[in-house]
């Protein structure tokens, strides 16, 4: 008996070891941002396709409103409720952040700490971002307004509440690997832009039971994490416009019968319009190709 | 007649009454709503045509662009005040209708949004006769207020 229990113990002790060190933190090099230099008027144009204010203006911001990252916007999931943090260029924000800050915060999802962020921060697209263009945006985000709003604490149930269990989610679902394959300039910089940037699957992929992206069921929709409706797909045979329609739509809002886009999506419009006509097309490209 | 009989049919009368006035509420708020959706597809079927034109699909034509853009601007400029009732929203017609019952709360917004569409359509009026670069600026502003709006208060899918 004695040594049956001392097997357990010794059992437990070595589990343990093994999750503390599977859920380690991995940042990146020292060195991984050095001698690259941040273009604002580049970063802006990553800041519209990554849809950042969408989450970080406090909610119902309107026109240059978008553009003050108080944070505030409110996740509902089955895991709890996310509340997006301030990441002004204040103290309440990032405001102290270097480069390799942001690039950790986006690619590796942790924060200067070396703390894991929660996945409601959709790191697991932008983790395919490329690194110039995490300094573009740092270099954009320098030249917004400061907010001093005090970030709010997520209101999470245990054991979701243990940070370091995002770790082991780290281990089974951060990758960096293109989901669908294409060829060709244009068709990759459509699948950089919904992959990695506009992090479209959030909401139009559903979701395995740890809440992770199916890339079984690729952009095929999904239920509405809100509990409201659901959220169309965008594989062949559920989305049937030309991908003249979809640019368009992603311009103005328009769907080819002239309703417009409501919800959550008249929020992502907000953003889409102020891309390059020739982003897009190369998004609508991507999304007639998804398999 | 008793009194109790009295009363009795003093009870269903009035019961009568009250049922048939909701009734007839409830007519009048499907016929806002009824005329809400015809109004929206006026709008629809207008921008149709300049949105065709934007798009390339449909040859650019001054004089049809100009009607269905001053076709625009008037019908965002009507007093839709009877369309709009109190009590013809989500929680009173249900699937009837899309409106949610925000519109009709004390912090609505609402009224903002339709100037933003008088003043966008007002922006169209001018611009879709002069020509198709014009047509084409002129459409995301109209497509921002219609969004601006559905993204509050429109039921989503």
């Amino acid at each position: 008996m004695r040594k049956l229990l001392r097997f357990f113990v010794f059992f437990a002790v070595i589990a343990a070891a093994v999750a503390w060190f599977l859920s380690r933190t991995e940042p990146l090099n020292a060195d991984a941002v050095a001698g690259l230099t941040g273009d604002p008027a580049r970063g802006e144009n990553v800041f519209w396709a990554g849809g950042c204010s969408s989450c970080h203006a406090a909610p119902n911001s309107k026109g240059e409103e978008k553009l003050v990252l108080a944070g505030g916007y409110r996740i509902n999931s089955p895991f709890g409720t996310f509340i997006s943090p301030n990441i002004s260029p204040s103290a309440n924000g990032i405001g102290g952040w270097s480069n390799l800050d942001l690039a950790n915060a986006l690619i590796r999802g942790l924060s200067p700490v070396g703390s894991h962020y929660y996945p409601s921060f959709p790191y697991a697209n932008y983790t395919k971002m490329s690194l110039q263009d995490v300094v573009d945006l740092k270099a954009f985000l320098d030249t917004l307004p400061s907010s001093e709003t005090q970030s709010q604490p997520h209101e999470l149930p245990f054991p979701v509440t243990i940070r370091r269990s995002v770790g082991l989610w780290k281990r089974l679902f951060l990758t960096d690997d293109w989901i669908v394959s294409v060829e060709g300039e244009q068709m990759e910089r459509g699948r950089y832009l919904v992959e990695a940037l506009g992090h479209c699957g959030e909401c139009h992929t559903p979701r395995n039971i740890f809440g992770a992206l199916d890339d079984t069921r690729w952009l095929e929709g999904a239920e509405n994490p809100s509990g409201e409706g659901r959220i169309p797909g965008l594989a062949p045979g559920q989305l049937n416009w030309g991908a003249d329609d979809i640019a368009y739509y992603l311009e103005t809002g328009f769907t080819p019968d002239y309703d417009s886009a409501g919800g959550e999506m008249a929020a992502v419009i907000a953003n889409t319009s102020q891309l390059s006509q020739e982003d897009r097309a190369a998004i609508a490209a991507y999304i007639k190709a998804i398999p | 007649m008793t009194f109790k009989n009295f009363l009795i049919a003093g009870i269903a009368g009035a019961t009568m009454i009250a049922s048939s006035s909701v009734l007839h509420a409830d007519e009048a708020a499907e016929k806002a709503a009824e005329a809400r959706q015809s109004l929206m597809e006026l709008y629809a079927f207008n921008l149709g045509l300049l949105g065709g034109m934007a798009k390339g699909a449909v040859e650019y034509d001054a004089e049809s662009a100009q009607a269905a853009a001053t076709n625009l601007h008037t019908l965002a400029s009507m007093n839709q005040m009877a369309m709009w009732i109190p009590g013809s929203g989500r929680d009173a017609l249900g699937d009837e209708t899309d409106a949610l019952p925000a519109i009709w709360e004390a912090d609505s917004k609402v009224m903002d949004h339709a100037k933003e569409l008088v003043d966008a359509t007002a922006a169209m009026e001018s611009a879709a006769g002069s020509g198709i670069e014009e047509l084409r600026g002129a459409m995301q502003p109209v497509g921002k207020a219609c969004g601006g709006c559905h993204e509050l208060y429109r039921q989503k899918d």
